[in-house]
Formats: structure tokens, sequence, C-alpha cells
């Protein structure tokens, strides 16, 4: 099947760029060597972060698990080399920014002992998901540049059904050359790979991209493909054009499909691996042997010698490079990935990972400073994605990020043709970088601000409810004393009761004096003389007037 | 005529009925304006606006009763965003209310000084201070608004402001330096601009 000419579409835009991939094909690839200490950040893929297994003083062996998988889209990580733990802390990383992120470091004791591997699997008899399950712990992601976990992708849910797999071996970036000389050499596997996708996946057909620059790839890749007998893949020479590796730009060369906007390949019944993960499946199945290595091209004019190297995960990239023989004296700057989609490293003490396909050290430098924008729409002709590239930069130089989304900036996958065309030398991917980072800054500051909102106004309705059940038990309490009150009332009433007896007994006390009737009009008038005069000298002497009899005789005796 | 001004009146009760109707039937309860203001504030609750907290803010705005330009943790972004919502010119922050900060901040107890008394506790708009009575407090970091509300309350100074750490899977990319042509040409065009 493989001798038939297999149709082939085009993209729109592309570029043709000085390959630079001679420079280190001329040699096979180098065998892996042992670092003094291995550092290993636990993030190495896109996701969640491993979760650390292991402490510092513990002794580990070669392909031990040391930090597991935390989450689902997260994958498990595991000792390249035997050795003891010397530290787990925050280190450098090859990462842009030059940040720091939690590493474990391994103090190599250069024996190189195995842990137990797994048994070779025979995949044919195993579900899909338990093959997808083994080559998770196996630790492989995507080893074409982004290292998205492998079993994901493997993972097109029940309902989809995937018409093709594609394996991406373009390899379009200048310079690396990483998957050409993995081909070469690992042709066999390459195949075996492809084949355990094949079932994992239930794809009835595999088409396998090169771009026509890889002739012995190619001719590696047919041989092998023919003495296995797999009829259902074929190996398909395709035009060297930048970037053809884009995923979504070789399914459209291969199948002419088109991938849906900010949609996965997936959508359209499409899953497209890196031939290096083939690789890396087929030794984790057949081998039993987890992604503790990968080949790293070490290449550009400010290497001494450069070639392709299988190099353990965790090599500190200064020893690499002294490795290969060292630097060139002139040397600029140092590329992590290609020149087009790669970044400047800001130092070489920072650890091969996972993603690491090449590292590019350059003798010029391009610092030349951008010019205005003159609208030629250069970048527009070039885009492969068919955007507005300097619509993109102007939104972007303006901040105005809902309206760079219009445009589509999510869509952009930063191949780098736009700013390789530009006559005014503008950095248009790094706008787009910027805009893109300052996106998922904003919805992330969205979410913690609408979850710093959910718990004000939870708090204002804590402390209303709190209120509300103070006055509440406030005013039970006083609805309990006024109770209390009621209760106390009879003895209260009895003792009022009593002083008001006691009252009128004394208002009583007043009673009228005894033979007072048939007075004489001068005894009335005497008695009334006396009794004003007794009030006049002590109004209180009428009170001590208890006994009215004698109060009574007293009148009559005077 | 008489026919006409029949037909008016009645369609005139008709469109009444149905527009009475709908009034009731599809009731907006609150003000979505307020909710729309308050969705582009940054909620961190710290009051330098004056008014206590996001929500009050966003009612007065709505009000017309404060500016768009209160708010010194949203910055120049909330206020353009503002501006944009309410169709009004974008001002600079006014700067009796702050400044915006470049980096965001939350706070930390140092929790040996610490001495329990609860009052940062109350202060704090967003329950992010865990403790009791005399119990050693702390922040619950990842809930910290950075409205640093909790530390005038502090009686013995416990409470210190710290940078948010830049971390990979947060790092931005920063903007490139803008274009520039030779200084000659460049102060002429700043003249024309």
């Amino acid at each position: 099947m493989s001798d038939t000419q297999t149709k082939l579409w085009t993209f729109p835009g592309g570029l043709h760029l000085p390959e630079h991939k001679d420079i280190s094909t001329n040699q096979n690839i180098g065998n892996v060597f042992i670092p003094a200490k291995l550092v290993l950040p636990l993030q190495q893929h896109i996701g969640e972060s491993s979760e650390l297994l292991v402490k510092t003083g513990d002794t580990v062996l070669k392909g031990q698990l040391i930090a597991k998988a935390n989450g689902y889209v997260s994958v498990p990580l595991h000792a390249p080399t035997s050795g003891t733990i010397t530290s787990i802390e925050e280190q450098a990383v090859p990462h842009p920014s030059g940040l720091s992120a939690t590493c474990i470091t391994i103090e190599t004791d250069q024996k190189d002992e195995w842990v137990d591997i797994d048994k070779p699997a025979d995949y044919k008899i195993m579900d899909p998901s338990a093959l997808r399950n083994r080559i998770r712990e196996a630790g492989i992601v995507g080893l074409g540049g982004a290292g998205f976990p492998t079993f994901i992708k493997l993972n097109p849910g029940e309902r989809t059904v995937i018409d093709e797999l594609i394996i991406n071996a373009a390899e379009c970036e200048p310079y690396i050359t990483c998957d050409d000389l993995l081909m070469r050499e690992y042709a066999s596997d390459v195949i075996q790979g492809i084949q355990i996708m094949q079932h994992a996946l239930q794809a009835k057909r595999c088409i396998i991209g090169i771009e026509d620059n890889k002739q012995n790839a190619y001719l590696a890749l047919q041989q092998a493909q023919k003495e296995s007998n797999a009829t259902t893949i074929e190996v398909t020479s395709i035009p060297t054009i930048y970037p053809t590796g884009g995923e979504k730009q070789l399914i459209k060369v291969l199948t002419g499909k088109e991938s849906p906007s900010q949609g996965l390949p997936l959508d359209i019944g499409v899953v497209c691996q890196n031939v290096g993960t083939a690789v890396a499946i087929s030794h984790a199945l057949l081998n039993g042997k987890p992604l503790i290595s990968r080949i790293v091209t070490v290449t550009g004019n400010g290497i001494k010698q450069p070639r392709n190297h299988e190099v353990l995960i965790g090599t500190p990239i200064n020893e690499l490079i002294e490795h290969c023989g060292g630097y060139d004296n002139n040397v600029q700057q140092l590329i992590m990935g290609g020149p087009m989609m790669g970044f400047n490293l800001l130092s070489d003490q920072v650890p091969v990972i996972k993603t690491t396909n090449c590292l590019l050290a350059l003798n010029e430098n391009d610092s030349s400073s951008a010019m205005p924008c003159i609208r030629c729409g250069a970048c527009m002709d070039v885009c492969p994605v068919k955007l507005l590239p300097q619509q993109l930069y102007w939104h972007a130089y303006a901040k105005d990020f809902d309206k760079i989304q219009d445009y589509n900036l999510f869509d952009c996958i930063e191949c780098g043709c736009c700013t390789y065309v530009c006559p005014s030398q503008i950095p248009l991917v790094q706008y787009y970088r910027f805009a893109k980072t300052e996106i998922w800054a904003q919805e992330r500051d969205k979410i913690k601000s609408d979850h710093a909102r959910e718990r004000h106004e939870f708090r204002i309705e804590r402390l209303e409810l709190e209120k509300q059940e103070r006055e509440e038990r406030m005013r039970k309490k006083k609805a309990a004393l006024q109770k209390n009150k009621q209760k106390a009332d009879p003895k209260k009433d009895a003792i009022a009761e009593a002083l008001a007896r006691v009252k009128s007994k004394q208002k009583n006390s007043v009673v009228e004096s005894k033979n007072t009737e048939n007075l004489t009009k001068e005894q009335q008038q005497k008695i009334e003389e006396i009794d004003s005069r007794r009030e006049k000298q002590s109004p209180a002497l009428n009170k001590k007037n208890d006994n009215p009899n004698e109060s009574d005789k007293n009148n009559l005796t005077e | 005529m008489l026919t006409a001004i029949i037909t008016m009146c009645i369609l005139a009760a008709i469109f009444g009925l149905v527009l009475g109707f709908i009034a009731i039937k599809f009731r907006i309860e609150g003000d979505p304006v307020v909710d729309k203001i308050d969705a582009l504030l940054p909620q961190t609750q710290c009051g330098q606006c004056t008014y206590p907290g996001c929500r009050p803010y966003a009612t007065a705005i709505a009000k017309g009763e404060a500016d768009i330009n209160q708010c010194p943790p949203g910055g120049e972004a909330t206020i353009d965003a503002l501006a944009d919502l309410l169709g009004v010119d974008s001002k600079p922050l006014n700067p009796e209310n702050g400044i915006e900060e470049d980096v965001k901040t939350v706070v930390i107890i140092d929790e040996e000084i610490c001495i329990g008394c609860t009052l940062c506790i109350q202060a704090c708009p967003v329950d992010a201070i865990l403790g009791a009575a005399k119990q050693m407090h702390t922040i619950i970091t990842d809930e910290c608004t950075g409205c640093d509300l909790c530390i005038p309350p502090c009686p013995v100074e416990c409470i210190y402001i710290v940078p948010i750490k830049d971390e990979v899977s947060t790092w931005k990319w920063p903007s490139p330096q803008a274009p520039q042509m030779s200084v000659k040409i460049q102060q002429k065009s700043a003249g024309a601009q």
C-alpha cells in the first residue's frame, strides 16, 4: 500500500526555510551517558504536576516510580537511573520565564541498576482501556514538544470513531533532526508503536507523514513496514513546507480534513501522534521500560560537535553540551526547541525534560529592534491558519483583549511564519503569546473574583443571620423575663393587698368618736377647737393615735 | 372619526394589557446594571473606593453617585471595562482612592506573635482568616484577596503583606517593546501625536 502515491492536499501559507539539518545528521545517535546528578521537575507535561512518592535520602533504582499522576490530566515520573535522592526543592526549570519549580535531584551511582520491570504485554489481547493505563503508567507524553499526556489522546470516547491515526514525522522546523535519526535507527519500533496505538484507538488506517527532505528515514520506515507486513500503515512522503509538522496542517495535507476552529482533530475523527511517542509506547509495552530517556538534537553553529544523543530525562543541559564538546567561543544564545517555535533559555543550568527535542546554540543574535508596521500584508500571506496577523498585532499592542479574540487569537499555532517574513521585524508571535497569557490570567482572575464575591456575600449573609439569631435570643430572653414577672405577681399582690388592708385599717382607725350625739353647740365648738389645735400642733400625733377609744376619752375628758 | 377613536382606544387597551402582563410575567429581580458592574469589579472588598465593598460601589456607580475611577485594585483595566460597559470616557485612577499596585499581594500572619484577639477575623471581608479567641490565627492564602483590611485592627502588628510569587503555570509573557523608528523621526511623530 505504501507504494501507491496517496493523494495529498495543501494548507494555506507556509514557508520554505533554510533547513540547517545536515549539521546534526552526519553521525548516528549518541549513546546514553550518566551524569553525576539528574534534576527531575515534577511537571514535565501539560496538566497537573505529578505527586511525590519519595523523600530525601531514599535510594532509587532505574525505572522506579518516584512521582505518581495527580488527577486525570497527569502522568507519573520514573527515576532515569539508580542513585540516591539528595534534595527535593525549587530549582530552575527549562521555561521561557526562567522561574523555578519543585524538582527531585538524584545523585547517580553509575550502576544503572534496573528495578523489576513490567512484563512485556501482549497488546493484541489487551482491552484498549488497559492498554491506555499501561501507557499512562509508563509516563508517556507527546514527545513532539507540547507534552500532552498520550493516554488521553488515545481515548477518543466510546462514541467517536477514529478513521485515521496520523503519525507526525514531518519534523518541519529547521535544525531539529531527532525524529529523523530516530526513524532511521528505530524504524521497527515505530511500526510496533503504531500498531499498539491503532489497537488502543481501534483505528483502521494509519498514515505516517514524512517530509521529503528525510529520504533515509522514509526508506527505513518503508522497509520496516514491509517487513512487519503492516498493511494498514501507509508511509507517505510530503512536500517540505514549514509548518507541515503542525498537527492540524499535517492532517490537512494527508487527509484533506480541516480541524474546526479551537477544536481538536478528534472532532473530525483523527488522532495525531508524534513518531517519538510511538517508539516510547513500543518500549513501554514490549520491553516494559517507562519513559526515562529521549533523543535530543544538540545543534547550531554555537556547538562544537553537533549531534543527536539519547539523553536521560533530568540530565543538566550544561553537562549535555559539555558532552558535545562544549560551546563555540562566539555563542550568543541557547534555544530550547527550534528557531521558529522554541524559546531562549536564560540559563543552561536546567535539566532536559520529556519535551526537550532540541537544544540550539547560535552565534548570531537577532537583536534588531522592531520598526513600525507598514501594512504590507506579508504576514497574512504566510499564515497557515488564515488569520490576520496584522490585526492581531494591533489589538495585542492596544491590549484590546476582547477584540483580539474576535480575530481568533486562540487558533494561532505560534509557528512564527509572520515574524519571519515581517519586513519591520516586529516580534509578532511574542505579541500573541503576551495576549494569550494575559487573557488566561484575566480568566483566572475572574474565577478568583467570582469566588471572592461568593465568599463575601456568604459572609454578609452569615453576619445577618447571626444578628437575627442574637436578636431572636434577646427577644426570647425578654419574653421569659416577662413571664417570670407574671409568675411572681401573686406574691406581690398579696403584699400589696396586705398593705392596702393596713392602710384601710389606718383610715378606719379615725372612726367617729362615740358619745358625740346630742352634744351642745358649746361642746361641739370645743371639740372642733381642740381638734384643730391638735392638728396644728402635730399632724404626726394623729398617726400615733392608734387607739381610737383613748383619743375619744381624751377628747371627752378635755 | 368615532370609529377611528374607538379603534385606537381598543388597541391602546389591548397593548396596555399585553405590556402589563409582560411586565409582571418577565419581571427582572434586582438591578441588572448593578450586577454587570459588580461582575467587572475585582471583588477584593477592600473599601478603597470609599464604599463598604464592591457591590455597594457598583450600586453607587449605577445610581450615578460614584465615578468609575475609584477602584485601585482593578486599576486601568477595570476602569476601561467600566467605561466600555457604561458608554463613558475612560479616565485615570483617582489618586485619592489609592494607586494601582503592579504586584498582587496577600497577607500572612506571624503566628509566633499573634495573640489570638480575633480582630482581624472580624475585619476580613471574605472569611479568609482562620482562628478562635486566644488561639493562633492563620490566613488561608488561596482565599485572601489582598485587601489589607486586617492590618489596621491588629494590635500586635503581626500581619505582613507579601507579594504573590510568580509560578511557571501563571507566568505571563511580557509585552514586547513597542516598535520604534530612528530617534529623530520618533520625536517628530511623538510631536504629531
